[in-house]
This record gives structure tokens, sequence and C-alpha cells, in this order.
């Protein structure tokens, strides 16, 4: 006798824990095990593009806060440096060392909450999180010394920086940057070797590299596929080129090969923070003269910086005016959902969970 | 200062039964003891209602410290009044029932989850004449009842209607099927050591701490009894991160509050079943009473277990199950095994096992747990720590030829 059965179609989000905001993914079960996968997106769409097309240069660095909220310094950076492509505006030294600065304080902030909420889909009940997010505070609070916000930031212009840091910025980072490696030790002795974090991530959500660079995956995801690339290598922007620091890759391209990835980053961003420290001029401007309202040449340019997620770029065209004629964002979250379902399809209901949470989104940026 | 079970101190229920029995005439025994029941009862239920109060207020709080964040600290000192926030916050809302859901199942569940939990106190010996019923078949009942919660779970997610509640439920139902077996077959070591069913023959069988003695049936049945729980590692039931959660998606309200009352009660539950069969019950030392120390061990089991669920991620149901039956089954097998022959060699003509062979037991039994143990590791922990190197990929060198 066999017993008739049926596949089951569930709704996962837009109100679900694990979505990571308002992502709706219809899901077909056999059972437990994933035989189709849907993603709906558009939960939170604000139009950010067309809405540069209404704003200043300058306004639209407010916009580009709230599309990867969790990284708005990177935004930023992507965003000002299109425009400087586009305007042909110069930066200065010092401005070029704490833009690195803050976007590297900015990859770990969210690498910390990518490790955190990856452990809170796993099922770890908020531990792991919490002590993700101590670090992360610790971060914000610099940020909060550099421009008076925690998350909207804002911080970077055209042309450099809204104001030089404080003076007792410097002492403050030089705390946080002697802190974070051990603390991140300690995040690696509760997660790294556990059994069932093991049991869980490895051989779980693979991608290959081919299948990667098919989708055009990039940032950890592409990295922990096994391919070495690296936009602050390929294509060194601001003072990248004058730093040592390493590429870390995976070897399988799984859940597991994501977290470390992630972890071996902040390490690495650790090690560029200490450089531009020791290596920055003492002084000097932090903003070149530019107007309020910049008048591009017509044209169009695409900029791109190596976001915390993946390759952030932005393409600007101008028609001459105060206002972008058209801007459109690359955004990483969006593009590394693409192999979302040759990852799920055939996996069971908890993997499911883990590989969108090791995806690391941020539904600001998927949706705009 | 000797390792004994002292006479009751706080609540002596026999002399309750004496108390009402001298106020009626003579002659009314019977009424004597139903009213004594009753009363019993009552202060039971009531006691523990009260003492699960305490206890989420306890687990809210070490969570908290756990978590590197204070806990609710508003209502009360310490906070301590929280959980009647949150029952008057519990009943006051609305309790919304889904047009699809099967009404009588759903109103049900919370019952039937609810009253084999309480039902179980019933055979726990508090002190040495503090329990409700002096059961020969104590364990076997405990076993029976505990039980029930498997039809409980599965009406709850079957009466809402609801697609993560039925998940939920059907993976409940199948691992709570399937950790009972480790679960008895963990206590088997229990009752070949001790010579007998009832919980207070237990207590009185244990010198030493059975955790000593037979450490593996110890790992064993705390293991199933976290699992009976559906606490991390084995929380699949409701699995908040995946299901929403689970099999309460759709309770609110006084449903929600019973449900929420039974899960938070179980571990107190398991925890004094634990410090029973494992840890001595109620004996300790002298002049401390035996109530005293049964609670004190109970939270001590507690914390253990919320330690377990602070720190560590759940695993996939089919790996729990997986767990259950290639690695529980077979190391409870490994430890009736080992206490069946140490038995046989080391009782006398009557069946008495004095405190000294239960040392060498000890002895041995601590050797076969650690090779079990690790034997068990190896062949199921496939060794993941041994990570591929990881090489650049041939599709990475774009940049480097581009140079």
């Amino acid at each position: 006798m066999t017993i008739k059965t049926e596949p089951v179609t569930i709704n996962l989000g837009p109100q679900h824990p694990s979505t990571h905001g308002v992502f709706r993914l219809r899901v077909t079960f056999d059972g437990e095990v994933v035989l189709d996968v849907e993603p709906v997106f558009g939960y939170l769409h604000r139009g950010s593009e067309k809405l540069a097309e209404s704003r200043t240069y300058v306004q639209i660095v407010t916009l580009t806060d709230r599309m990867d909220y969790i990284a708005s310094m990177s935004n930023n950076l992507a965003y000002v440096r299109a425009v400087e492509k586009l305007a042909g505006i110069d930066v200065p030294e010092r401005a070029q060392y704490i833009r690195v600065i803050s976007a590297e304080l900015q990859r770990i902030a969210s690498h910390m909450m990518a490790t955190g909420f990856l452990l809170n889909d796993l099922g770890a009940f908020a531990t792991p999180l919490m002590y993700c997010f101590r670090e992360r505070e610790r971060i914000l609070d610099l940020f909060e010394m550099l421009c008076g916000a925690r998350i909207t930031l804002s911080y970077m212009r055209p042309g450099g920086l809204l104001q030089d840091a404080p003076p007792d910025f410097w002492p403050a980072l030089d705390r946080v940057v002697k802190d974070l490696p051990a603390s991140i030790d300690e995040l690696e002795q509760l997660i790294t070797g556990n059994e069932i974090v093991l049991t869980r991530t490895r051989n779980v959500g693979t991608l290959t590299a081919e299948q990667a660079i098919d989708n055009s995956v990039s940032g950890p995801m592409l990295r922990a596929a096994g391919v070495q690339w690296d936009l602050r290598k390929a294509d060194p922007y601001e003072v990248y080129d004058r730093l040592e620091f390493d590429v870390p890759i995976g070897a399988d391209g799984d859940n597991f090969d994501r977290y470390v990835v992630r972890i071996q980053e902040m390490r690495e961003s650790v090690r560029i923070i200490e450089q531009c420290v020791r290596q920055m001029p003492e002084g000097g401007p932090v903003r070149s003269p530019a107007p309020f309202f910049i008048r591009a040449p017509e044209g169009d340019a695409y900029s791109a910086v190596e976001g915390p997620k993946g390759e952030l770029g932005f393409y600007i065209v101008s028609d001459g005016g105060i206002a972008p004629y058209r801007c459109k964002v690359r955004a990483p979250s969006f593009i590394n959902l693409t192999p979302l379902r040759e990852m799920l399809v055939g996996g069971k209901m908890g993997d499911l969970i883990t590989t969108f949470g090791s995806v690391d989104i941020v539904l600001g940026e998927v949706d705009r | 200062m000797s390792y004994e079970i002292h006479a009751a101190g706080i609540l002596d229920f026999g002399s309750i039964y004496a108390f009402i029995d001298s106020l009626l005439p003579e002659g009314l025994d019977w009424l004597a003891f139903t009213v004594g029941g009753f009363v019993l009862s009552f202060i039971v239920i009531n006691a523990l209602v009260m003492s699960t109060a305490v206890y989420t207020w306890f687990e809210r709080r070490t969570l908290g410290r756990f978590q590197n964040r204070l806990g609710p600290n508003r209502w009360g000192p310490f906070g301590v009044l929280q959980p009647i926030a949150d029952l008057v916050k519990l009943i006051t809302k609305e309790d919304t029932t889904p047009d699809d859901a099967d009404r009588w199942v759903m109103t049900l569940a919370p019952v039937v989850l609810l009253v084999p939990t309480l039902l179980v106190v019933a055979v726990v010996p508090f002190g040495q004449d503090s329990f409700l019923g002096r059961l020969n078949i104590g364990i076997l009942f405990v076993l029976g009842v505990t039980s029930v919660n498997t039809i409980a779970i599965f009406m709850a997610g079957w009466g809402s209607a609801n697609k993560y509640a039925m998940l939920g439920a059907m993976r409940g139902v199948a691992m709570l099927v399937s950790y009972e077996v480790p679960m008895a077959l963990g206590v088997v070591g229990v009752v070949l050591l001790s010579g007998s069913l009832a919980l207070f023959d237990i207590v009185e069988a244990q010198p030493i701490p059975f955790l000593l003695v037979q450490p593996l049936g110890f790992l064993i049945f705390v293991a199933a009894a976290s699992a009976e729980m559906s606490r991390t590692p084995f929380d699949q039931i409701e699995a908040e991160s995946e299901l929403g959660s689970g099999y309460n998606t759709e309770y609110s309200g006084i449903k929600f509050a019973l449900l929420f009352l039974a899960e938070f009660m179980a571990p107190l539950i398991n925890s004094m079943i634990i410090v029973v069969l494992f840890l001595g019950g109620t004996r300790g030392f002298s002049p401390v009473p035996g109530q005293i120390w049964f609670i004190l061990k109970t939270f001590a089991v507690v914390f253990a277990l919320l330690w377990v669920r602070a720190t560590w991620p759940r695993l996939r149901v089919d790996q729990i199950m997986g767990f259950a039956w290639k690695g529980l089954f077979a190391l409870s097998l490994v430890n009736i095994f080992a206490i069946a022959i140490e038995v046989v060699i080391f009782q006398d003509e009557t069946g008495a096992i004095t405190a000294g062979q239960m040392w060498i037991m000890a002895a041995i039994n601590w050797a076969i747990t650690i090779a079990a143990v690790v034997v068990t590791a190896r062949t199921l922990g496939q060794r993941k720590l041994e990570r591929r190197r990881a090489s650049p990929s041939p599709l990475a060198n774009m940049y480097a030829e581009a140079d």
C-alpha cells in the first residue's frame, strides 16, 4: 500500500523571523524537502533610484544610507566615488584614509551582523548574536564620534568627508582595533569548532565557482566558492593599493565557508585599519572645494567598491543639471540572491533558512 | 555529616493526613483521605505553578546574563514580578481562533499538554513522606504519562489549521516518539541498580548518586529528556527561526498561557525526575532538610540545561532522528549491558549492593562511558574539523592577467 502524499506550498514571509526583513519566499515542500522556491521581492521598495533623479548630488547621499542600512558607510563611499568620477572631483589624501578606515569598520560591523544572524538562524538562541552586537555597538560608537549618527551616517560628501574626525576619535579607534582580534577569537571559540554548527553548515547550500560566476555573485559568497576576486585588489580605489592585506577564500563554497571567509575578512579589515592609522598624513583638508550644487558634465559614470556584501556599484547618468538624469544601483545582496534556487532545491527546511541567512541580504538594498 | 535521606522537615504529607483525620469523627478515614488528597493536590499544583513562574523569571534573567544583557528588571526587585505582568498580559489578550481551526481539538490541546505534566508530580518524592502517591511503579507512570504530550502537540498543530503549526507538530511527533526509546532505556540502568520501579526506593538505593555510578545512563537520559521537552539543540517543535513559532503559532491569550505554562513546567519536572533518578533525590547533608536539597539540586540541573540552551544551535530534524537511533539507542544498550553484568557480579544473595561496590562500579562505568562517547563521537562526528585546503579557482585569475 502506498500512502498518497502531496506537496505543500508555504509562504515564508514577508512576516517571518528569519527572512531578514520583509522578504517573501513561496516554498513548495515535500514533507521537509524543498521542491521549489520562488522569491517575491518589493515589500520594501521605496523608489530610491527614482527619488535620486529629483535630488541634488549631495542630497542623494542620504538616500544611499537607507539602502543597505547595515553598511551605510560603504554605500556612501560607492555613491560619492561615482559622483567624483562623473564630475572629476579630487579627494584629499587624509579624506581617502578616513574613508578607508570607516569603510573597513563598516565591513566588520556588517560581517558581525551576518555571523550573528546566521547563528540565530541555526537556532542558537541569540547568544552569539548578542556577542556580535556588542562589537558592532563599539563600531557604531566610533561612527557617532565621526558624524553624530549611528545607522544612517551620511558621512561622506562628493569631494571628501562631512568633517574631520575629532581628536578623541583616534584613541577610541585604537582601543577598538586592539580589542577586536580577541573578540573575534572569542566568537570563533564559541562557533567554529562546534559540532552542531559543523553538522548544520558543512556541505549545505553549496555553490561552485562556476555557478557563482554564472550568477554574477560577488563578495564573501563568491570568495567562499574559491574565486579570489576582490575589487580592493582587482581595481584598487582610494588608498587600497598602498595597503597590505590578503583575500581569504573558501574551499567548498558551502555555508560554513561563507562564515569562515567573513571571519577572516574581519581580521584582514583590522589589519587594514592599523596600516591606515600608521600611514595617514597628520592634518590637512578632508574636503576639496566642491560646490554644493554640483553640475556634472553630460555623460555617465560607473564606479564600484567592494562592499561587505559584494560589488556595490553606482551608475550615474548626467544631463548637465544639478540632479542626475538616472541613478542605477548594482545592489550586491539583490544579485547574490540569483542562485537561490540552485542552492535551496533538494535541501531540507532547516537548511533553507541557514542558506538564506548565509547569503547575508539586507532588504533595504534588495528592494531599494 | 552523612549523605542520607532526611525526615521531612517542612511539608510532611503524613502529618497533614493525621491532622485532617483528627478533626473528623472516628470511622471517617475515607473522608480524611479524600479531603487530604484534595488539599495536598491543591498545595502541590499551586506550588508547582508558582515555581514555574519563578523559573520563567530565573530563565530569563540567566539567559540575559549569558547573552550580555540584563533581562527583565523593572517590575519588582530584580524583576521577580515579571511573570505576574506576563500573566496579566496573556489573560487580557484576545483569545482568537482561526476560522478553519478545529475548535474542540485546538481548545483541548493546552489542557492535554498541561495535565500530564502536572500528573508526573504525583509520584515525585519531595521528602521521605512528601509525595502524593506512593506508587510502586513510579518510573513507568512517569514515562507513560509524559508520552501523552506527543498527542497534545499533534492536537495543537492539527487543530490550528496552520501549515507552520502542522510542520512543527509533525516534527514533534516524529521526534518525541523516537526519544521515548532512549529515555526509557536510559532508566533501565537505574532500575537494574536499585532493583525497584518506585521512585522512593530508587532514592533509598543511592548511597552515592547514580550520576557517579552510571554517567552514561545520565547523559542518555538528559539528552533524551531535553529532546522530550524540545529544548535546544532539539527544539524542532517550535524552531522559531524556521517555523515562526511551530505548533503554537495560532495560539493567543489564555490558551497560549497554558501552553507556555506547560512548556516552562517541563524543564522543572524533568529536572526533578533527573534529580530523583541520578542525583539522590532528597538525600543531602544535615542539618539542611531534604526538601531544600531537592530544590537546590533541581535548580542546579535546570541551570545546566539552560546553559546548553543558551549556547548551542539546533540540529536539523533528520540529524536529530539519526542521533536518537544511531547514537543514543546504541549507547543505552551498551549502558544496560554493562550495568547488568556488574549487578550480577556484585550483588549478594539478597540482591543488595554496598556503597563500596558501587564505587568500584563507578570506576568501571566511567571508563566505559569515556570510551563509548569517544567512539560515538568518532563515528557520528565524521571528523568535520578537517577541511580541504582552499586553493584559488583558475577562474579567479582575471585580474592577475589584466595587469
